[in-house]
């Protein structure tokens, strides 16, 4: 599951979906930020992980969503994360993928 | 009518004990007051029970959150100890040290952190009182208090556990150093037995990876040892086939697991079910569990008379409030595991509603919870758990989402090192660290 945001694999289909959000829900940095905090257990808090785990603070938005999309796809191969990212929304995903995109990366 | 609505006819006795907590509070306190990030008023003071998984979260969350929230966390140890990664000092392959970690980051964050225990709460007067005396007033309680023991439901528990000739190791610290402690003297050719309770417990896999890890140092270093895992259930509640794949794959001979054996009484080493009477060497039995006495004090018990009702909007109690309550002792969602992850997402939730609620603000009405367990299967090889859960504003409860979350496809080196890379995180993100 790390590979891809460790080795930075790239995509830019991503900027389309993010276009596509909806302006309310994009203005709510508090519930982007809520939303972010449910990653944090593995990924650290604001996405500033330790050790093994992917750091996804800082990370472009459309970086992380084209991830996110291959992994719901299966196009990217994971242990976990093709669980998780199933059980939320785009509108979800593009939230917190704004929220880490904003953070200041790990030291 | 509700008395602790301002407007009810005891607000003014609420504030005279507001004022008098609040100059107690001061003196205690002075040594524990840290500087925060932030100055200007107070947005209000929240007292939160227990530093475990969730009390550590909430008051860490509230003042990343919240700004100028005056937070005090009462914590009867003077370090955390995290259950999850124990059954691996249990296994003799970490040290407690390694599952151990104080709170002076919490504090440097801001956080009054006070070592006691809450022995009485008065939701009227909105204050909390600790056994040394000390009263804290409080605009909103945190209860994050886990669980305690229902040892009575087990003849005989109550002593040989007193006596510390049985252990449960199920809150981690000296308990869990008991339990190695009993395996490492176990002559080679000695029986090890296990006790599942009935669901709901805490952590549901965490008495199968036990299971392995004991066994894991059988064959290691006892070989003619035998380890009986006598669970209460009729079958493994978490992660099952990747568990009895474990079992047929690394312990078969070691290792034998018996569904619907119920432990009714313990005697110093017999461990008695409706079928049989097992003698044992090691008799590692885990009570039946209940939302910690404190819960039972304040009032919030609703639930069955075992757990704790909320709102799960701000996981503030249905019983009494101004109360709100996290972790493994409320009354779950559906398909929501009483595990540490958990317990550190409802803190979110809370510490989210409940700076909202201080400013008078609405509270997020979609929030989103998740949770991750893994398990050591063997000393590096790791199975993992996962779920979402959405709010449903129709049933008012968190939902899992259809169609998402899963288990392993197989245990795997590298999940083990996710495993010890998921503690080291979400150390980190409830102390602050």
């Amino acid at each position: 599951m790390n590979t891809p945001l460790r080795h930075g694999a790239l995509g830019a289909i991503a900027s389309g979906l993010l276009a596509a959000s909806s302006p309310a829900l994009a203005q709510d940095a508090t519930l982007a930020r809520n939303l972010a905090a449910t990653c944090a257990n593995c990924h650290g808090t604001n996405g500033q992980a330790r050790g093994e785990m992917a750091s996804l603070a800082g990370r472009p938005a459309d970086q992380l969503l084209t991830i996110l999309a291959g992994y719901r796809s299966g196009a990217i191969p994971a242990t976990i994360m093709h669980q998780i990212v199933k059980g939320y929304t785009e509108p979800q995903l593009q939230l917190i993928a704004g929220h880490f995109a904003a953070q200041k990366p790990v030291r | 009518m509700n008395p602790l609505t301002p407007s009810s006819p005891s607000a003014p006795a609420r504030r005279r004990w507001l004022a008098a907590g609040a100059a107690l509070g001061g003196t205690a306190l002075a040594g524990c007051a840290t500087p925060g990030p932030s100055s200007g008023p107070s947005l209000g003071r929240v007292v939160v029970v227990g530093g475990g998984f969730g009390g550590a979260t909430v008051a860490r969350y509230l003042r990343l959150w919240g700004g100028n929230v005056d937070v005090t966390l009462v914590e009867r140890n003077a370090a955390f100890v995290s259950c999850p990664i124990s059954n691996l000092v249990v296994g003799g392959y970490r040290q407690i040290g390694d599952v151990t970690r104080g709170y002076d980051t919490l504090k440097a964050a801001g956080v009054k952190v006070v070592q006691g225990d809450v022995v009485a709460i008065d939701p009227a007067g909105r204050k909390v009182r600790l056994a040394n005396g000390t009263e804290l007033a409080y605009d909103r309680l945190v209860l994050s208090p886990g669980i305690d023991f229902m040892s009575e439901q087990v003849g005989g528990l109550s002593a040989a556990l007193d006596s510390g000739r049985i252990v449960h190791a199920w809150k981690a610290g000296p308990q869990t150093v008991a339990l190695r402690n009993q395996l490492t003297a176990m002559p080679d050719g000695g029986v090890v037995a296990i006790s599942i309770p009935k669901v709901p417990y805490r952590c549901p896999p965490g008495p199968y990876e036990r299971a392995c890890m004991i066994a894991s140092y059988l064959k290691a270093q006892k070989p003619k040892s035998k380890l009986l895992v006598l669970d209460a259930n009729p079958e493994v509640q978490s992660k099952k086939a990747l568990f009895e794949r474990a079992f047929a794959d690394h312990y078969k001979g070691i290792l034998e697991y018996r569904p619907n054996a119920e432990v009714k009484e313990v005697s110093s080493s017999v461990a008695k079910t409706d079928f049989d009477d097992v003698r044992a060497d090691v008799l590692n039995i885990v009570p039946p569990q209940r939302a910690a006495d404190i819960a039972q004090r304040a009032g919030v018990v609703n639930m069955n008379q075992r757990w704790v009702g909320v709102d799960w909007l701000t996981m503030e109690s249905t019983a009494v409030k101004g109360i709100h309550v996290l972790g493994d002792a409320t009354f779950p969602g559906p398909g929501m595991p009483k595990s540490g992850h958990m317990a550190n997402q409802h803190a979110k939730v809370a510490a989210a509603a409940i700076v909202q609620l201080l400013k008078g603000d609405a509270v997020n009405a979609t929030p989103v919870v998740m949770n991750t367990c893994y398990s050591f299967v063997t000393q590096r090889d790791v199975i993992h758990v996962a779920s979402v859960h959405q709010y449903d504003a129709a049933d008012k409860t968190f939902k899992p989402v259809p169609g998402s979350g899963g288990v392993s496809a197989a245990a795997s080196e590298l999940e083990g090192r996710y495993a010890l890379a998921w503690a080291d995180n979400i150390w980190a993100d409830m102390l602050a660290a």
